[in-house]
């Protein structure tokens, strides 16, 4: 094993560059170094200006999202290693407006995830009545799309979402279904408000790419195909029964 | 407050039958009518058989169903193809007449011909 | 949602655009605009199938012409392609169903395999009946 490894990394700098340029750098190829670790020894190392998102390392907080090789990727779960030879080509996530070399402006992420109110709605009872009991199976039903860390690969892989920045996309659907199925939630009729216009559930037309670059094993694609029946059964129902329907 | 209802949903369940019923139905029949008998790998029925077999009333209906939601799936599918792959959003309205205007005009030619034919 | 825009409007940020030709970029990417395509054959097909069966109840000499027309070498060409594409479409179609209806049976969730061998047995089936149903034997 050669014991460097060349990194191509995406440099902007605001109000200098017109778009970014790749800037070359070569740092040791360690069996347990990631791509973050490479970013880390640049900016330790070669040039203390590389600018870029990181927290825990451990694929929890989702602040490290790059796109190495044209993938989106959490740059903390992606070992250098497996890009041998190399160059390895890291990019900020694609589909976001670029702050600075690989940080990009996540405002419109949060805008649409506060939008579809990803915590339990509920007609508060007096804390005597005690807690909300869920059974196993009833945790079941929603704990895989409680894994979603925020990360945005999804936004990053969804070509609906580059094309058309007015899609809610496919971390705020996932969250918005997993507390509609949360047995202690009352929300989801409120929450379909906010999905069921055209921008909302029905941009999506199930590419997939979203479920494949999930790091945590979330599958937003599945849920916003199981939410869009949710929906269209709802709608249903409501021009079938309009009174008294719902 | 309730936001008015969009049409989209109801498109979207028409779309997804036909892609069931289609994924079922035409691959045997595209076998058979597109290749097997006009290559003679098996000799088409005779006319009395298949006649009688297409104008019996359960095919007709199970035939429209067909060709209606097919046409449909076909719309919609085309739609956000043209939508997004060719990058044409902001002519999502005359797009959207076009792919479900001729969806409509299939529909009323197969009502014409299983219905009011034979 | 005008927050988006105000996003892009702030000075400095780079905002990338995506290519026409972004469908080309990815495997992923490809295999989606190929499934989409395929409805343009499934319409085909339709059409097809709605001038043999116009062809059949206008009597025995139109039903002969439409046998010709249908050994025409270019509308086999267009077959051949049809059923790539038909087949793509039923393929990725059982292949993504598990993800969209998820089924329970006695409080489990069925496994998504097992909801794919079924759709395909189902398949086997109705096409058996068709074939019959058509072919004589």
């Amino acid at each position: 094993m050669a014991d460097t490894i060349a990194m191509e990394v995406a440099r902007y700098q605001p109000g200098e560059d017109g778009a970014p340029t790749m800037a070359r750098y070569d740092v040791p190829l360690r069996k347990d170094w990631v791509v973050l670790d490479g970013l880390n020894y640049i900016k330790d190392e070669i040039d203390g200006t590389v600018t870029f998102r990181w927290s825990c390392r451990m694929g929890i907080c989702g602040s490290c999202g790059m796109t190495v090789n044209g993938e989106p990727k959490l740059t903390c779960a992606t070992f250098l290693t497996d890009y041998a030879p190399g160059p390895v080509r890291v990019e900020p996530l694609a589909n976001f407006p670029v702050i600075r070399d690989l940080v990009v402006d996540i405002d419109d992420f949060l805008d649409k995830l506060s939008e579809v109110k990803p915590w339990i709605v509920r007609d508060e009872a007096p804390l005597s009545a005690g807690e909300y009991l869920q059974t196993p199976e009833q945790l079941e039903e929603y704990r895989q799309y409680s894994m979603c860390i925020n990360c945005m690969l999804c936004y990053s892989a969804c070509p609906v979402y580059g094309l058309d920045p007015e899609f809610v996309g496919p971390a705020a659907i996932a969250l918005a279904q997993r507390y509609n199925l949360d047995s202690r939630d009352e929300g989801a009729a409120e929450r379909l408000d906010v999905l069921i216009h055209p921008e909302g559930l029905w941009a999506c037309t199930f590419v997939g790419d979203c479920t494949r670059v999930c790091p945590k094993h979330v599958d937003p694609a599945g849920a916003i195909q199981r939410y869009k029946l949710t929906a269209a059964l709802d709608t249903l129902k409501h021009y079938v029964l309009p009174r008294g329907g719902r | 407050m309730r936001r008015r209802r969009p049409v989209e949903p109801l498109v979207w369940l028409l779309f997804s039958g036909g892609g069931v019923v289609t994924a079922i139905l035409v691959p045997v029949l595209l076998v058979l009518l597109g290749l097997a008998f006009p290559l003679g790998w098996i000799d088409p029925p005779p006319y009395e058989h298949i006649h009688a077999v297409l104008g019996h009333w359960i095919a007709r209906i199970v035939l429209l169903g067909l060709c209606v939601l097919g046409f449909v799936h076909w719309a919609h599918r085309f739609r956000y193809t043209l939508h997004e792959g060719l990058k044409l959003q902001r002519l999502d309205a005359q797009i959207s007449l076009l792919c479900y205007g001729l969806a409509l005009i299939g529909s009323v030619w197969a009502v014409y011909i299983l219905l009011f034919t034979g | 949602m005008s927050v988006r825009q105000t996003a892009t409007a702030v000075r400095g940020r780079y905002q990338p655009r995506i290519s026409l030709w972004w469908w080309l970029t990815k495997p992923s990417y490809l295999l989606f605009v190929l499934r989409e395509l395929s409805s343009v054959f499934i319409a085909w097909f339709i059409v097809f199938l709605l001038l043999f069966v116009r062809a059949v109840y206008q009597g025995e000499g139109q039903y002969e012409r439409f046998l010709d027309f249908a050994a025409n070498p270019f509308v086999v060409f267009v077959n051949l392609v049809a059923l790539a594409f038909v087949l793509l479409h039923t393929v990725t179609w059982f292949v993504l169903t598990p993800q969209a209806l998820p089924l329970h049976l006695r409080g489990r969730r069925v496994p998504g395999g097992l909801i794919i061998a079924s759709q395909y047995v189902g398949w086997l089936v109705v096409s058996a009946f068709v074939f019959w149903l058509v072919v004589g034997w």
